[in-house]
């Protein structure tokens, strides 16, 4: 840039600024009392509410035992695991698959015809069946089959009806992302003399990808919840350990246990995401 | 011997008629000005010419071969012939220089190193040296424009078409990129160029020619075009455009 610039160092706010910010001041600790104040009101008339419901106690004595709680802990949190594992290697495993699935709805070679028939069909199919029907056909019906060389364990077989499930709903997330890429983008990167296929994956793809984390994070999300559904065919997992803990114990705490153990990842992931998301529209602003 | 022939080119969209039997025959180092009202088919003629647009009708000849047969490869084509938008169409996720080192690590194979090195040169002969590492939004739109420029020299094109690149900058930043064109029509860059700007036009072309519903109705020498036009409706077009 050329010519004089204005800087920002030398200045004395006017008297007519320093008034403004005096009542700004004033006007803002105003706002902020008022905040406080609704917010215990209506968050205490909640729990108040909830505290003088007629079966409270009963509640409490079923939900609320800390020394069940403090009980059931190592349980649930050791079958948590398998969770954890669970999403670890099935989000991966669905990006990948999403992903595939979406670009090859994309191609327009004739050779990849039949590719193309079997995305449409494959996100058509896993989108409209509910999950857990994937879970229990995969668990019960592929050791059916009397395949040789598949596993025949559940965590696996479930496994694979999660990424089968939650591909075809990925698959549709990032194809909306790549429709949403304007099409002058591709228009330039021909006229560059790209092939279609690198357009895609150096020109279109990564922005579409970047356009769809927050959806996919809502996905991923959902699916780190979803990983309950296994419990259906008698995986031990932290919903099954806390339903066993409670039929043993005739006591339900273990299930907020549980619970506490799905929020811990569930919370901390989605502020990650926002970060994220915020951090790669500021460098890409240059900002 | 040319180096692009139009002939009898036509394009419709629908039941529009956008390009109507146009013919064209540019030399190397020729500069051709596309003026015309907006909808007079100058963008059209321009993204035929590099095969964005399917034509309907009519051929192209490039450097001697037909290239509106369908069996050749348009990557062919377009590795030589390079082309900036109206509106920049910069690739936002990547930096200005990676923009400029695409197409030459993707499609011409050169080394990073190599087409690291061409960028930076002709980044800093346009003067975004500087800007080589930011992301193209955190630029003007002329900085942007002249980034696009540059994306398009890098891989030494043999033709530049310049689809009103000025068109959606601001007048004080108009002149830093017709400065940018004029040094590469002034180091014997061939050019088509669809525009606006009369006044650059009559400096810079060796030829202009005038489109009015798809049709090049006049085309010449920029001092016959603007000086003595034939047609009535070239007289009418620049009486408005001139003021």
């Amino acid at each position: 840039m050329t010519g004089p610039t204005a800087t920002a160092a030398g200045w004395t706010p006017s008297e007519r600024q320093l008034e403004r910010q005096a009542v700004a001041a004033r006007v803002r600790r105003r706002q902020r009392a008022t905040a406080a104040l609704i917010t215990l009101v209506v968050f205490g008339g909640l729990a108040l509410g909830a505290v003088s419901s007629p079966g409270w106690d009963r509640f409490a004595d079923t939900f609320l035992d800390t020394g069940h709680m403090r009980a059931a802990f190592p349980e649930v949190r050791d079958a948590f695991w398998t969770n954890v594992k669970m999403f670890l290697i099935a989000e991966p495993l669905i990006l990948l698959l999403g992903g595939l699935v979406a670009v090859t709805r994309s191609t327009v070679s004739p050779w990849l015809t039949p590719a193309r028939i079997l995305a449409v069909v494959y996100t058509d199919l896993f989108r409209g069946v509910p999950t857990i029907l994937v879970v229990m056909v995969c668990a019960f019906g592929i050791p059916a089959m009397q395949l040789t060389g598949v596993t025949n364990s559940l965590f696996w077989l479930t496994l694979v009806a999660l990424v089968l499930s939650y591909g075809a709903y990925v698959a549709e997330v990032i194809r909306a992302g790549i429709e949403s890429v304007h099409p002058t983008q591709l228009a330039s990167a021909q006229a560059l003399a790209l092939s279609r296929g690198q357009a895609m994956r150096h020109v279109v793809l990564p922005q579409a990808l970047r356009r769809v984390v927050p959806p996919l994070m809502n996905d991923f999300v959902s699916l780190q919840k979803d990983t309950a559904l296994i419990s259906a065919v008698g995986v031990m997992e932290a919903l099954r350990a806390a339903s066993d803990y409670g039929n043993y114990n005739f006591d339900y705490s273990a299930y907020l246990v549980a619970a506490a153990f799905f929020l811990v990842v569930t919370v901390p992931l989605a502020r990650l995401t926002d970060w994220l998301a915020a951090r790669a529209a500021r460098r890409e602003r240059g900002r | 011997m040319s180096l692009l022939r139009v002939e009898g080119l036509r394009k419709a969209y629908g039941d529009r008629l956008v390009l109507d039997d146009v013919a064209l025959d540019i030399a190397a180092h020729d500069v051709v000005c596309l003026i015309g009202a907006s909808g007079s088919g100058k963008s059209t003629l321009l993204r035929c010419l590099n095969l964005l647009e399917p034509v309907d009708d009519g051929s192209i000849w490039w450097d001697g071969a037909e290239i509106t047969d369908p069996r050749i490869d348009p990557r062919a084509v377009r590795r030589e012939i390079g082309m900036v938008f109206q509106a920049y169409n910069l690739f936002p996720h990547l930096t200005v220089l990676e923009n400029c080192t695409l197409a030459q690590t993707l499609v011409h194979r050169v080394s990073k190193a190599a087409a690291r090195d061409r960028a930076r040169e002709l980044l800093a002969r346009f003067g975004l040296a500087a800007h080589a590492d930011a992301h193209p939004d955190s630029l003007s739109g002329g900085q942007q424009q002249r980034v696009a420029l540059v994306r398009a020299l890098c891989t030494s094109p043999r033709l530049l078409l310049l689809d009103e690149i000025t068109a959606a900058l601001d007048p004080e930043l108009v002149g830093e990129v017709l400065e940018s064109v004029r040094a590469e029509a002034a180091a014997g860059m061939t050019m088509i160029l669809a525009t606006h700007e009369m006044a650059f036009a009559r400096e810079v072309a060796t030829t202009v020619c005038f489109l009015d519903g798809g049709r090049i109705l006049e085309q010449g020498p920029p001092e016959r075009i603007f000086g003595a036009p034939e047609q009535e409706r070239t007289r009418q077009f620049l009486a408005r455009v001139l003021g």
